[in-house]
Formats: structure tokens, sequence, C-alpha cells
């Protein structure tokens, strides 16, 4: 019997750290395309501000493997799952028996095809590795376009102005982080970035990298027709699934990977959890690729339960975001930028803040907070618990709401108060 | 384990248990300079909701499955073995991945370190100083 993890990150760790407080005897593989110990995804923006160094950016212990006994397997890929002899084949030929799997192997840099992608100087932001690479360039560059701003986007951006290299962003909506700010909060944050000195290019893309004789980018020519100099790219418009080599072996994806609320997928003894997977939706009902970290981590520990023998269900991923840009932070939660005749939204709005709850009924199902973000997760457990809300609604815009807004009843099972 | 528990009938929202976590997280542990001296300024782990004539304390519960633990995005929050969640102060980046995902609302932004600050029931006492110095008794240390 062996338990083999396909993925090093986040969704792995939290298999692992379920399935040993089920077993502790085990054997669990994790095998991993990266060359690094489990770290920080997030914290590659910190590492290229030069805000973190890369001895913390373990995102578990250096002795974590050990001390759950974990075997790994790192700077190999998977090709392909041997289904009838329940095995995956590595890169070089090897393979790997498991009695169960699980795929979690994330998701990759969306590239839309341009002209121009293969010059020098043209990145994406995900990765460990990239980070260094774009580290590695810094004091070279002077001038570097941003192509996306979503959260990988403008953490690119930050953290390179905060080397002092001048930043423009380039995104086709009409403002920032357009999938999970309204207008209102993409105005805060975008002027914020703009105060810092980024320029912010909206509703235009690039059509075409351009590049210099020696084959390194040296400007970009947008949609508009206006041309800009630059001595980089940066590809960050989203994520999608690497579900390729599951799909070719029979496992059934979308998107993502289709896992139901065990995080099992079409087959039997495979797993899939994180961003490749494609899972329950909490509010909307249906599967969805939800590619945020604390989703990943819960998928993990959910797939890792199963996996054990022990049964537990997933309740479905929240979509939720916390970010700080020039520090402004900014929250959502939930339905947090959908309009529809059936939800309800409480406004307010003061100088350098912005708060919302989305209503549906009598409950919350979606929230942004900018600018002041303290307890916010007050109103998230609201939303996961599905509370009644009609006897706080006057209360859910304060800034000082919390238990005391709470019925009496639901503050005592909560804070054990007497 | 042991939780600290608020008794809302006797909390009169003097908020001395805001003072005295201060005090115990500061530097000096001196009440007068944690609050007037020393920068950055202490920020305290509990925090009094009042709406006279109700006021209670709220600070981290120490959840079973804690979704701050789960979430936080670099490692920062663990559960150690005594199930206390415990936080590496070294490791904290300011996501307020934490403040987005508690449901008590107990992570504070501790806005001069650009960290949060929470509730470690204070490793170096017998008893979490809030409850010690609260005059009516109002909290309670123990294991339900």
């Amino acid at each position: 019997m062996s338990y083999v993890i396909i993925g090093n990150s986040v969704a792995a760790v939290g298999a692992i750290e379920a399935i040993r407080k089920v077993d502790k005897e085990i054997n669990i593989t994790v095998i991993s395309d990266e060359p690094y110990a489990v770290y920080s995804r997030p914290l590659i923006s910190e590492y290229l501000a030069g805000q973190v160094k890369e001895d913390m950016m373990g995102y578990r212990a250096p002795d974590f493997y050990e001390r759950n006994g974990v075997t790994t397997m790192l700077g190999r890929k998977i090709t392909e799952i041997e289904r009838a002899r329940k095995s995956v084949k590595l890169d070089n030929g090897e393979e790997v028996a498991y009695s169960k799997l699980l795929i979690a192997t994330g998701g990759s840099p969306f590239i839309p095809p341009m002209k121009g992608l293969g010059l020098g100087g043209v990145m994406t932001f995900i990765k460990m590795d990239d980070a260094k690479k774009l580290d590695a360039m810094v004091p070279e560059l002077k001038h570097v376009i941003v192509i996306g701003a979503g959260l990988i986007g403008l953490k690119a951006a930050e953290s390179l102005h905060h080397r002092g290299v001048k930043v423009t962003v380039v995104e086709l909506a009409n403002r920032v982080m357009a999938t999970v700010l309204d207008v209102e909060a993409g105005n805060i944050v975008q002027k914020a970035l703009e105060q810092a000195g980024i320029t912010i290019i909206t509703e235009d893309t690039v059509a075409e990298i351009i590049g210099d004789s020696a084959g390194m980018a040296n400007g970009v020519k947008l949609k508009s027709g206006k041309a800009l100099d630059c001595d980089a790219v940066v590809v960050a418009i989203g994520v999608i699934p690497n579900a390729g080599f599951a799909k070719e072996s029979g496992v059934e994806a979308n998107r993502g990977i289709i896992v139901d609320d065990h995080m099992r997928t079409n087959l039997t003894d495979i797993y899939a959890a994180g961003d490749v997977a494609e899972g329950p939706d909490y509010l909307n009902g249906g599967v969805r690729v939800m590619p945020i970290w604390p989703n990943a981590y819960i998928q993990g520990k959910i797939a890792g339960f199963n996996m054990a023998g022990v049964d537990r269900e997933f309740g479905g991923g929240l979509a939720m975001n916390s970010i700080e840009l020039f520090g402004v932070p900014v929250i959502t939660v939930g339905l947090s930028n959908v309009e529809s005749d059936d939800l309800e939204v409480l406004t307010k709005v003061e100088e350098n803040s912005y708060r919302k709850i989305v209503l549906r009924g009598s409950t919350v199902v979606g929230a942004v907070f900018a600018g002041k973000v303290e307890r916010a997760g007050m109103v998230t457990g609201l939303i996961r618990d599905q509370i009644d809300v009609s006897d706080m609604r006057d209360r859910l815009l304060a800034d000082d709401f919390g238990y005391i807004d709470f019925p009496i009843e639901l503050r005592k099972e909560r804070l054990g108060v007497s | 384990m042991k939780r600290v528990y608020a008794k809302e009938e006797v909390c009169i929202g003097c908020r001395l248990c805001e003072v005295y976590c201060r005090t115990e997280h500061s530097k000096s542990k001196n009440i007068i300079k944690a609050h007037k001296k020393e920068t950055p300024r202490p920020v305290a782990r509990v925090l009094v909701e009042e709406l006279r004539p109700v006021s209670f304390a709220v600070q981290c519960r120490h959840c079973d499955e804690p979704e701050c633990v789960e979430s936080c995005i670099t490692g920062a929050l663990t559960k150690d073995e005594s199930g206390a969640v415990v936080y590496n102060v070294d490791k904290c980046v300011g996501c307020w991945t934490c403040v987005l995902v508690c449901p008590h609302g107990a992570p504070q932004r501790d806005l001069e370190r650009r960290k949060i600050a929470k509730c470690d029931l204070c490793p170096d006492r017998e008893t979490p100083a809030c409850v010690d110095f609260c005059p009516n008794g109002a909290l309670i240390y123990e294991e339900r």
C-alpha cells in the first residue's frame, strides 16, 4: 500500500497533513517537477521585491517530509498514469506504484497566442524559478510591461516597482482586478497603484511583442495601435489547470479535473485537489476551477482524509482573495462583483475605504472590503454558515461589526460566552 | 485544551484585558513604557466588543480545524501539539488572509509592523494576562 501525490504545493501539504492525522504508517510519495521543497508560491512577489529571502519561503519546516514519513521525488515529471497496473510513469521511464493517487499538479500561466512570445525577456510569474529569473534581470531592467491586472500581475508590478523598475500594466477590462472588484473598489486600488507611479492602461491589450536583433524583447504594440518601449514583458493573464496528462490517461476533465464532494475523480482510487481540480462551488452550485490558496489546502485535506478512509465531505469552494498593494488592503469574498435581480447590495463609501455587502434574501453571499479590512472574516463566516442576518442588517456595514451584533444564542455557541 | 472564555454578565467593558495584553506582548513588559514609549506600540490580541450595556472580550478560539492555519499563505500560522494556534511573526508578510477567513475576527492587524497579532495564550505565564488581570473575573481559562 502506498499513496502517491503528484504535485508539491499547498494541496499536497493539505493531503499529507490529513493522511497523517489518520494513518502514521502508510507510505506517501510526493512527485513534483519543481526541484524545491514545498514553498509559498504567493511569496514569489515578496522575494522579487527583496522583502523575503529564499530561506524564508518554505511553507513548512525543513524537516516536514522527514517528520511525516514522506518520500520525495523532486524535479521529475509524470508522463502517464498506467491505470491497469496502478502506477505512474516518470519522464525517465521509471514507474511508481500507487494504491491511491492524488493529482495536485496546480496550474500553468495562460498565454494567448501573440507574435513575439519566444523573445528573451518574455516571462510568466507563478513559480520560484520565474521569480529567480526576473530577479536576475532586474539590474538591467528599465521598463517592464505587465499584461493583465489581476492579482499576479499587480503583485509583480508592485515588486518590480520596489526594485526601481518602471512598470506599465496593460489590462483588457476597464479596471484592475475586474473579476473580483467592482468599479468602486477597482478605483481605490488603481488610484493607489497610480499614485505610487505605476502606469495602468485599461481596455487595451498587447497585440505583439517586438524584439531586437539579438532576440530580446524591446517593445510592445498594443491593440489600440500604441507602441511602448520596454525590456521585459510579464504575461499574467490567468492560470489554467495542468490536467493534460491526466486527461490522456482517462481522467475526466473539463477545464480542470472534475471531482465530486470527496475529491474523487471518475476513476477508482484517483483523487484530485487544488488548482488542477474543478470541484463543487459553494455559492453557485455546479463545479468550478477555483485557483486560490485556501481552497487548495482544504481540497487537499478533504482528499487526504478520504484517501485514508475517513469520510469527509467538501462543502464547496468559496471564492476569496486578500491582497495589499502599496499599503491598501483589499478583501473580496463570494459574489463580490455579480449583478443580479435576486441580489441586494449594501455599500459604504468613505475617503480611501469601501465596504460592500451582497445579500441574497436574508443571507450574505458576497463582500468587498477596501482600505479597512478589520475583522472581515466575521462576514466570511456569515457567508460560509449561511447565517440569517435579518436582525443585523443595519450593522453589516459598520466598521465595528462583530459578535455583539449576533443573536445571543449564536454568540454563545460560537464563543462559549456565558 | 484550555481556552479563554468570557462571562458577559460581569464584563464592564473596562478594556483592562487589552491593556494587560499589550503590556504582556511588549518588549519592556512595563505598563507605562509599553503604552507610551515603545515603538512600534504593541497591539492587543484581545478585543472588547461593546454595545452598552453588553460587553465581552474576544480572542483567538484556537479552533480544532483553524481556517487561518489552513489558509495562511506562508505557513506562519500552525497548530502545535497542545492544540494552540501558534504564530511565527517572522514568516508573516501582512497579506491579511487570516483576517479574511477567521470567523471570529480574531487576528488583529498590526499596522506599524505590517503583520498580524493574535492570542498566543501567553506562553511565559501560567494563565493568560487578560484572565489574570480582569478585575471582575469576566475571563476564565479552562478546559471544556
